[in-house]
C-alpha cells in the first residue's frame, strides 16, 4: 500500500503543475478571473482559509465539495482552462487529478507551492471582508432573508445615509436605520429638543430637553448600535452649504418642513445624482415617494410650483397625530434599505398617500416631466443661482413670513 | 357621477368632507361642479384665466391628468378624481 506522500508524488506526475509566476502574469494581463478566454482560478481550501486571504479573483470551491460544486463555479465547458490552488500545492494536485480523471476536464493545472509560495514571491492577495462574530449575531435576522443576506448587510454597513431633520420623520428613520446597520448616518438639524417634540420625536428623551437634536439623536443611535458612525451638522440647510453636506452620501432622507428647502434639496440631489426618499405629513395624512435622479421623476416633476402659504400649513401650525411621522419615517427607512441593497421595487415614479383616520393607502403615478426645469438637463448645466428657486419664490417667502 | 377626493387643506372649504360626488363628462366639468357646490374651492383650484392652478395636481384614478388630456380628460361614471396640493410638513 502506498503512503500518502507517495500517492501525491505519483498524482503530481499525472497532472500539470504551473508556477505562481505564470498565474501572476496571467492576472497582470487581466486574464486570470475566468472572464473571456482566461482561465478560472479555483481555491480548493476550507472556508476559513479562503476568508483569511485568497488570490485576487479566485473562486472558492472547497475540495470536499469539488465534484458537486465545480460546474457552478467553472461552467459545464470541459475544455475551459482551470487552475487550482491550495495552501502548498498538495490538495490542489489531488483536486486537479479528480477533475481530469473523474470529471473529464481537459485543461486542468495545479499551482505549485500554493498560496504560500505565491505570498513568498510577494504577489498580492485579496483579504475578503467578513462580519465579526458580534455582527453575525446582531444582524442574524437580516442574514436569514435572502433579499438582504451577507451581501446586502455589507452594503448597509458601507452605506452613508443623510437624514435631513432629526424630528418627527427623522427620529424613527435614525433609530431603525441604525439598528439595521447603516454604517454612516449624517444628521442635519439646528434645533434643540423641546418638550412639545416628544409627542412624536422618539430619538429624543425627557432628560435631553434643551440639548441639540443632533447630539440627542446620536446618543439614541449609539444606544441601539454603537457601530454606526454619526456625522452631525447642527446647521440650517441652505444654498450655501447643501452641496458640501450632501456630497458623498448614497441616499438622502427628506423630512424637511418647508417648501423652499425641499426645492433646494431637489436641485442639489439632481446635481449630485443622489436618490431622495421623501415624505411629508399633515394632520392624519402622509405622502411618500422616492425621487431618483434621471431614473425617475424629481420633486419638481411632481410639484412644479408650491402652493401659496395659506394652502401650505406646517405641522407646527396645524398639528399632527404623533404616530403618523413614525409610520411615514419607517416607510422611508424601508425605501432606504431597498435603495442600498437593490432589493425589491422602490417608490420611484409612484406617490403613496396614507390616510390614518380611514386607514386607506392610495397610490398615484408620478411621471418624469420632459420639460422639467431641472432634471431634463445635464447635472453640470444646473447653476448655483438656479438652486432652490421657483417661479413665485419671492412672493412665497414673503407670504410665509 | 365621479368621486372627488379632497385633500386636508381643502376640507374646510367643503364642510369637512373627504370625498365629494360631482358630475361632468370631463375633468373640467367635474371640478366646475365641485366649485359650484362649494364656491370657496373655486379660487383654490382655478386661476383667473380658468386653468388649473399650477400648484394643484389632479389625477384621474391613479394617472396625472397632465399626461392625459389635462382638464379635457374625459371622466366616466365611477371614476375617482384626486386633488393633490404639495405638502411640506416634516421635521419640526
Amino acid at each position: 500500500m502506498a503512503s500518502g506522500a507517495e500517492l501525491i508524488r505519483k498524482i503530481k506526475e499525472q497532472i500539470e503543475e504551473v508556477d505562481p509566476k505564470e498565474v501572476h502574469d496571467l492576472q497582470a494581463n487581466g486574464n486570470g478571473n475566468g472572464n473571456g478566454r482566461g482561465p478560472v482560478i479555483v481555491d480548493v481550501r476550507e472556508q476559513h482559509e479562503f476568508e483569511a486571504s485568497h488570490l485576487p479573483g479566485a473562486v472558492h470551491v472547497p475540495r470536499g465539495h469539488l465534484e458537486s460544486r465545480i460546474e457552478g463555479a467553472v461552467g459545464s465547458d470541459r475544455s475551459k482552462r482551470v487552475i487550482l490552488y491550495c495552501a502548498s500545492g498538495q490538495r490542489s494536485a489531488l483536486a486537479a487529478h479528480t477533475l481530469q480523471e473523474l470529471l473529464g476536464y481537459e485543461d486542468v493545472a495545479s499551482m505549485r507551492g500554493g498560496i504560500t509560495l505565491w505570498k513568498d514571491r510577494g504577489y498580492d492577495v485579496e483579504v475578503p471582508r467578513a462580519l465579526t462574530p458580534e455582527q453575525r449575531e446582531r444582524y442574524s435576522r437580516h442574514l436569514l432573508v435572502p433579499e438582504v443576506g451577507l451581501e446586502g448587510q455589507m452594503k448597509l454597513l458601507d452605506a452613508k445615509v443623510l437624514l435631513l431633520g432629526a424630528g418627527g420623520l427623522g427620529s424613527p428613520a435614525a433609530l431603525y436605520l441604525a439598528a439595521a446597520g447603516v454604517g454612516t448616518l449624517g444628521i442635519v438639524d439646528n434645533d434643540v429638543v423641546d418638550l412639545s417634540n416628544l409627542q412624536r420625536q422618539v430619538a429624543h428623551s425627557n432628560d435631553r430637553i434643551g440639548v441639540p437634536k443632533v447630539d440627542s439623536a446620536e446618543i439614541s443611535i449609539h444606544e441601539i448600535n454603537p457601530d454606526v458612525k454619526v456625522e452631525k451638522y447642527p446647521v440650517r440647510l441652505g444654498a450655501d452649504n447643501i452641496m458640501e453636506i450632501a456630497e458623498g452620501y448614497d441616499v438622502i432622507v427628506d423630512g424637511l418642513d418647508n417648501f423652499p428647502t425641499r426645492y433646494l434639496l431637489n436641485d442639489a440631489s439632481v446635481r449630485l445624482q443622489i436618490p431622495v426618499v421623501s415624505a411629508s405629513i399633515l394632520g392624519f395624512e402622509g405622502q411618500l415617494s422616492v425621487f431618483h435622479p434621471y431614473e425617475g421623476p424629481c420633486y419638481r416633476c411632481l410639484y412644479p410650483t408650491p402652493p401659496p402659504a395659506e394652502l401650505a400649513p406646517s405641522c407646527g401650525a396645524a398639528g399632527v397625530l404623533g404616530v403618523l411621522p413614525g409610520v411615514m419615517g419607517l416607510l422611508q427607512s424601508v425605501e432606504v434599505i431597498k435603495l442600498v441593497t437593490g432589493a425589491g421595487d422602490t417608490m420611484a415614479g409612484r406617490l403613496l398617500l396614507y390616510d390614518a383616520l380611514g386607514t386607506t393607502f392610495t397610490e398615484l403615478k408620478v411621471r418624469r416631466d420632459p420639460d422639467c426645469p431641472i432634471c431634463s438637463r445635464d447635472p453640470s448645466e444646473i447653476s448655483d443661482e438656479e438652486m432652490g428657486v421657483f417661479p413665485d419664490y419671492e412672493a412665497f417667502c414673503a407670504g410665509a413670513g | 357621477m365621479a368621486t372627488i377626493k379632497i385633500p386636508p387643506v381643502l376640507r374646510s372649504s367643503v364642510g369637512g368632507e373627504k370625498e365629494v360626488e360631482a358630475s361632468g363628462s370631463d375633468v373640467r366639468d367635474v371640478l366646475r361642479d365641485l366649485a359650484s357646490q362649494h364656491p370657496e374651492t373655486e379660487s383654490q383650484l382655478f386661476s383667473e384665466d380658468g386653468e388649473l392652478n399650477r400648484y394643484v395636481n389632479v389625477y384621474l384614478n391613479d394617472e396625472d391628468v397632465r399626461v392625459l388630456d389635462g382638464l379635457d380628460t374625459s371622466v366616466s361614471d365611477g371614476d375617482t378624481v384626486v386633488i393633490l396640493p404639495a405638502m411640506a410638513g416634516g421635521s419640526r
